[in-house]
């Protein structure tokens, strides 16, 4: 694909002149992003926080940053954020919804963090029903250590401890951690998402924003799993990265709500 | 309350030392505990889970002790008075936690019922987890504040000096106890408190983040070196600052002291028999009881190295706190070991036996230079 590279106008634009149609809300941060070209979690972020901006709670909401590439996510959500070690985000998401039983909490954490080193703590804040939403990105690597194979690393998907492609025999099968959260009777509203498209964008911001309103009413753990690329790591382009994931990542990670509430 | 009625004081009772603890613990005014079974400590999450509960304090079983001092880190960031209890194994499982807490400068109370290891160990007394207390136990520099009671009622006494501390320093404190400690009773006289006088004002707390202020942002992450070196030293000026201020230590019988035995916790009450008994022999001994394992009673050994021939360090374990206590007294003094290991616990007369060995060895090391 080319891109056409546009001569800026010879006069500036009077923005007084203009209609306002699209604006960065106020909880996200000014702060210049250090996301890779075509990542994800650039989206993702904005979809939350746009959520949480149109719901007008930005005063109650508290969020737990992972470990892994969204760790500096407290440098752009504009809210009040603790960084939790590595796993322990659901956890430390525990903690503060206990002290804060009527603020809203979420943990924002990627599948190396939360389907590995931390599935222990993510199974059991489901199963307690902890009031929090837990958005959980999924691009099948370790993007911020290099690019390693992650729990949910596809069968032949090559990484840099997959050298030849995951096989069953030396790391077994991928994780598909969000049915097995949907099992859980404390989840009660889990989902199936991705970003890479203005319709898929709309559906998360769907998804989230039920889950927050659920939140209020403490119904539960609500799981929403954002199926997402890694052009570095998966060494694509963003838009070659995007197709691949249409082609290999959802039919084993299929979108979709996974687990509604019962009418 | 539990325990046991010993007189018309509702204040005064018969407690075991974990349940003494957590009766404590109720009453300074502890928001949020969070727990996982492990003996010899289970009765304080048992007593909080059924009286904590009762008197409105957050109290939860969790999944692991990873998982418990996650909560607390979690907890400790949204403003609460929080705290958290285990032994030796579950408090090695804590130290990736435990790193966070201090380098993110969250005020929180970790209690260790030392059992005796390595590994599984056994269920019986120990003093084998003063290096991993001490020293920091997780990675990185960074010190707890360590509290050791030698009886049930400093058991109650130390977590109200222990949440006291850790609001004026934000930072975790540990009282270190052992089996014994945790398992037996004594009378204990609660003193009166009131958390509101207490507890201060938490701005740096992520209570939700109001329009007129910055948002708050718990971290131990500073990927800049300049700015985790700047983080490191701001560290390391708080720790003088307690070495300066909040050494406690108990003196007994050391005026006249040629020879001076040093034991913390329940070995102190040892320590102490065994004083009597040499005493009673016409050795003059004294003996000195660090309250605060870190900060370390450096200065009060120190000053006894132009006073006495010898010091004998006793402990539950293969020698820790007398490298603290050579390290003090900067080879001045002969400085003898003793110790038993793997849950044993020394009695009055092996000590007295060890203090006249390092007797004999003085005097001769003395014939020596002279």
């Amino acid at each position: 694909m080319s891109t056409e590279i546009l001569e800026p106008e010879a006069a500036e634009p009077d923005l007084a002149q203009m209609d306002c149609v699209y604006a960065k809300p106020d909880t996200l941060t000014d702060t210049p992003s250090h996301y890779c070209p075509g990542c994800g979690h650039g989206v993702a972020h904005r979809v939350l926080m746009e959520v949480i901006d149109e719901l007008g709670i930005q005063e109650q909401t508290i969020g737990v940053a992972p470990v892994g590439c969204s760790v500096f996510a407290y440098q752009y959500m504009n809210v009040d954020m603790q960084q939790a070690a590595h796993g322990r985000a659901s956890a430390v998401a525990t903690g503060i919804r206990r002290v804060h039983p009527d603020k809203y909490v979420f943990s924002y954490q990627g599948d190396g963090d939360l389907a590995a080193i931390g599935t222990a703590e993510t199974i059991h804040t489901v199963n307690r029903g902890e009031n929090i939403l837990v958005l959980f990105i999924n691009n099948a690597i370790y993007g911020m250590t290099g690019g390693q194979m992650a729990p949910t690393t596809l069968l032949g998907m090559k990484t840099t401890t997959s050298p030849l492609g995951r096989t069953v025999e030396t790391a077994g099968f991928p994780m598909k951690i969000t049915e097995m959260i949907a099992m859980l009777p404390g989840a009660y509203y889990v989902s199936r998402n991705s970003v890479h498209t203005p319709n898929a964008v709309r559906h998360l911001k769907k998804a989230i924003t039920k889950a927050f309103q659920y939140q209020k009413e403490k119904k539960g753990t609500c799981f929403i799993e954002v199926v997402s690329n890694c052009p570095s790591g998966w060494k694509m382009t963003p838009l070659q990265a995007n197709e691949w994931m249409e082609e290999n990542m959802f039919p084993m990670y299929p979108p979709g709500e996974i687990k509604v509430p019962k009418p | 309350m539990r325990g046991t009625d010993v007189s018309d004081n509702s204040n005064i009772r018969l407690m075991k030392g974990n349940e003494a603890l957590a009766e404590a613990a109720i009453r300074a005014g502890c928001q949020a505990y969070f727990g996982y079974p492990i003996t010899p400590q289970s009765e304080i999450l048992e007593y909080l889970t059924d009286e904590g509960r009762r008197r409105g304090m957050i109290v939860l079983q969790a999944e692991s002790e990873v998982a418990s001092i996650n909560m607390v880190y979690g907890a400790a960031g949204a403003g609460a008075r929080t705290m958290t209890s285990s032994s030796s194994p579950g408090v090695s499982l804590m130290q990736e936690g435990l790193s966070y807490i201090a380098c993110a400068e969250l005020p929180c109370l970790v209690v260790n019922v030392n059992r005796g290891g390595p590994g599984l160990g056994t269920i019986q007394p120990s003093q084998g987890d003063y290096f991993q207390s001490v020293k920091g136990g997780g990675h990185g520099d960074y010190h707890l504040i360590v509290l050791a009671p030698a009886s049930v009622q400093e058991m109650a006494d130390f977590v109200f000096d222990a949440f006291n501390l850790a609001d004026k320093y934000r930072n975790p404190v540990m009282i270190l106890a052992d089996g014994a400690l945790g398992q037996m009773m004594e009378k204990v006289e609660f003193r009166p408190y009131n958390p509101a006088d207490h507890i201060p004002p938490k701005p740096w707390a992520t209570v939700g983040k109001p329009k007129d202020r910055e948002r708050t942002i718990i971290t131990s992450l500073h990927i800049q070196p300049e700015k985790m070196e700047e983080i490191n030293l701001h560290l390391q000026e708080k720790y003088r600052r307690i070495r300066e201020r909040e050494v406690r230590y108990e003196l007994v019988q050391t005026e006249d002291a040629e020879y001076l035995l040093v034991a913390y916790g329940l070995v102190a009450r040892i320590a102490h028999r065994a004083l009597e008994l040499a005493r009673a022999q016409g050795i003059r001994v004294g003996l000195l009881r660090p309250q605060t394992l870190y900060p370390f009673p450096t200065e009060a050994r120190r000053g006894f190295t132009t006073q006495v021939r010898g010091m004998l360090t006793v402990e539950m374990n293969a020698g820790q706190m007398v490298e603290d206590v050579r390290l003090a007294v900067e080879g001045k003094v002969p400085v003898d070991f003793y110790g038993r290991m793997g849950g044993i616990i020394p009695s009055p007369e092996e000590i007295v036996k060890a203090l006249e060995k390092l007797m004999k060895n003085s005097v001769a090391e003395t014939a020596e230079v002279y």
